[in-house]
């Protein structure tokens, strides 16, 4: 579904991709992992045009990615629930949640589907999204992302900030999510849980995959080898 | 010596009580740890010791003094130091200028000083490489370590963390765990909301689980963490 190749980004001149090649087929869930700074975050920006792509190939269902601007990847079919929720302050849940329809993509995800998948957010629909808790937030930010009806959905430290209890109950959604082979790219600081979600690890050291391998497969000492370079 | 104590504090937002008569005493050169599901009323509780939000009932004192009137830079001022979970530096000053400010208003010290302090508080925070950069340009993870280098600019007795170790990896967090441990032992007290449970337990000398503005549990970390309440409330583990 997305192939990547060679990737390298910079901010001004300072280099943060180093050439990654990274692919995602449909129906998987891959969890990206790595140290802050690795890249990870940045790795998401060129996938979703925030960041220009400095040199290599990004292509999604056969199309080149490189050269189209934030709104035509989205309309194309890929969404991302950012770090930090970025919900829109001045708006209610329900009017965050109906900007995601900006994309004009045609699917199943509505306003009903997203208020059956978290429930709490029916209640909430006529409240400012600032009002709401943290893990209400983050499910708002996945609700918005899914209201594109995207066909890769991208999500970026979705457990970040939350209690262990909020993190069971969106992880738990997940599989609803999956149920028609839209194809999920998680990034995840906690990596027990990522590995538990994901059916493949992708791990990023300085700009570069320094291990890729099935989630079931891979031992402790990989990941830690991986991910520090000791 | 009892540094700080709530007694029977509560806090509503119209119809909603964030706050529910809760009361917690913090001795001097003690770590409280707090835990609760989102939404619990815990960064409301660090609003109204900081003053960003005034009680609706109940008292707050702080090295004997009832501060429930007092505006957030009085409080500062007395020895209450805070990060906020979402980082708030001044945006278009250095690292440093943030520090200097910081230490300018907070401790209220000479220029010269703070200075000095700003210097200090980069090195024990590892910001020193970012000191001339824009505070609005830091990385996620640089702004929170900024939020707790400009509450330690601040010279306080009293230091409130609002989720510091969140996005931090094992590493990094055992880091920031063990630059908490030397502030401790110079006699800062703490009080730290934390959903990153490991690094919470390696340096809370007690702990109090908050659930709907209450008063769920509170006592030794172990203790708390083994209540079947918290483990279903918090942890989210039918027992």
């Amino acid at each position: 579904m997305l192939r990547a190749q060679c990737i390298t980004a910079a901010y001004g001149d300072a280099q943060a991709l180093f050439g990654i090649d990274f692919s995602i087929n449909a129906g998987e869930i891959v969890a990206l992992i790595g140290a802050n700074g690795a890249g990870k975050s940045t790795f998401l920006k060129t996938l979703t045009g925030l960041l220009p792509v400095r040199s290599g190939e990004l292509e999604f269902e056969g199309q080149s990615l490189r050269h189209l601007d934030a709104g035509d990847i989205v309309k194309l079919g890929i969404a991302m629930v950012p770090e930090g929720r970025r919900l829109f302050p001045s708006l209610t849940v329900e009017e965050n949640l109906l900007m995601g329809t900006l994309s004009g993509r045609k699917g199943s995800w509505d306003l009903s589907r997203v208020f059956t998948l978290f429930p709490i957010l029916q209640e909430k629909r006529s409240m400012p999204s600032t009002s709401l808790s943290g893990g209400q937030q983050q499910m708002v930010a996945i609700g918005r992302a899914l209201m594109s009806n995207p066909r890769l959905l991208l999500c970026d430290e979705i457990s970040l900030g939350l209690a262990p209890v909020v993190i069971r109950e969106i992880y738990a959604a997940l599989p609803a999510i999956m149920e028609e082979g839209m194809s999920l790219l998680i990034v995840e600081q906690d990596v027990q849980l990522a590995m538990q979600a994901s059916s493949r690890v992708v791990c990023l050291q300085e700009g570069l995959v320094s291990l890729e391998g099935k989630s079931s497969e891979l031992s402790r000492d990989q990941i830690s080898k991986a991910y520090f370079g000791i | 010596m009892t540094l700080l104590t709530l007694k029977n504090v509560s806090k509503s937002f119209g119809a909603l009580k964030v706050t529910d008569g809760v009361s917690l005493s913090v001795t001097e050169g003690e770590v409280l740890g707090i835990l609760g599901p989102n939404g619990a009323g815990k960064t409301t509780l660090f609003n109204l010791i900081s003053g960003d939000l005034n009680v609706d009932a109940g008292e707050i004192t702080f090295d004997g003094l009832l501060i429930n009137n007092s505006p957030p830079f009085q409080r500062c001022r007395n020895g209450i130091g805070r990060s906020y979970q979402v980082p708030q530096p001044f945006g278009g000053m250095s690292v440093f200028e943030n520090l200097v400010t910081a230490a300018c208003f907070g401790a209220q010290v000479s220029e010269k000083a703070a200075w000095q302090i700003a210097w200090d508080v980069l090195e024990q925070t590892g910001l020193q490489k970012f000191a001339n950069q824009a505070a609005g340009g830091l990385t996620l993870l640089n702004r929170k370590r900024l939020e707790l280098a400009r509450a330690l600019a601040t010279q306080p007795r009293l230091l409130l963390l609002d989720e510091i170790a969140g996005g931090l990896t094992e590493h990094e967090a055992q880091e920031l765990v063990e630059e908490l441990k030397r502030i401790k032992s110079s006699g800062i007290t703490m009080i730290w909301i934390e959903h990153v449970v490991h690094a919470l337990l390696s340096l809370a000398d007690r702990l109090l689980v908050i659930n709907f503005g209450r008063t769920l549990c509170e006592g030794q970390p172990d203790a708390v963490m083994q209540d079947a309440e918290v483990k279903r409330v918090y942890m989210g583990l039918e027992v």
